[in-house]
């Protein structure tokens, strides 16, 4: 059971930290701001998630004083905040820049099949 | 007990992360490369705290875990509210 639990805990902070490092990276390396967009809000997102799972099952099992839940609350708030705050620094960046927003889609025209 | 002599690797690895940030916090050519920057910043320091409780084995680093990330959303929210608007509170 002590050596399942420890290979679980490696395994989640090994994808978190992963996840976070790419991310990171994706973050310095990527050269435009729409494309370093996607680095953070996801792979940090999900890499921040696992450590913090990591972190409830080792307060969980390895000490004492029962179930460990403030990192599920923890977790909850940076999964509700983070699509917000990605959605609001999109807005800022496109209101900085507006000549980067891409043309709005063409409608087909389907009035020729309907109106005889 | 492998998760222990994994953890000081995991700490470094999120460190090192940290300083890609704060590279593209002082290089980022916008300035919503560097809202993006701070964003981010927080969010692995937040990590980088939990994973240094996991290794002290203290529960104290939770609340500031919270508070971190609590402060870091109105701050994000803050910052591009002012960038699109101009003003904060309206």
């Amino acid at each position: 059971m002590q050596v399942l639990l420890d290979v679980v805990l490696c395994a989640l902070i090994l994808i978190g930290t992963v996840f976070a490092l790419i991310g990171s990276w994706g973050l310095a390396k990527l050269t435009d701001f729409f494309k370093r967009l996607h680095g953070p809000t996801k792979a940090s997102t999900l890499g921040v998630g696992c450590v913090l799972i990591a972190s409830m099952l080792y307060f969980t099992f390895r000490t004492e004083g029962g179930a460990s839940l403030h990192e599920l609350l923890i977790t909850l708030f940076v999964f509700l905040t983070a699509p917000i705050s990605a959605h609001l620094l999109v807005k800022a960046a496109l209101s900085l820049d507006p000549g980067m927003r891409p043309p709005p889609p063409q409608v087909p025209d389907q009035q020729a099949d309907v109106e005889p | 007990m492998i998760a222990t002599t994994l953890l000081p690797y995991a700490i470094g690895a999120f460190t090192l992360a940290l300083l890609l940030n704060l590279y593209r916090l002082l290089r980022g050519p916008g300035l919503a490369d560097r809202i993006l920057a701070l964003d981010t910043l927080y969010i692995n320091s937040l990590a980088l705290l939990i994973l240094v409780g996991i290794h002290f084995g203290t529960p104290v680093f939770f609340e500031a875990a919270l508070v971190i990330a609590m402060m870091g959303f109105v701050g994000t929210v803050a910052l591009s509210k002012f960038v699109l608007r101009g003003d904060i509170v309206e």
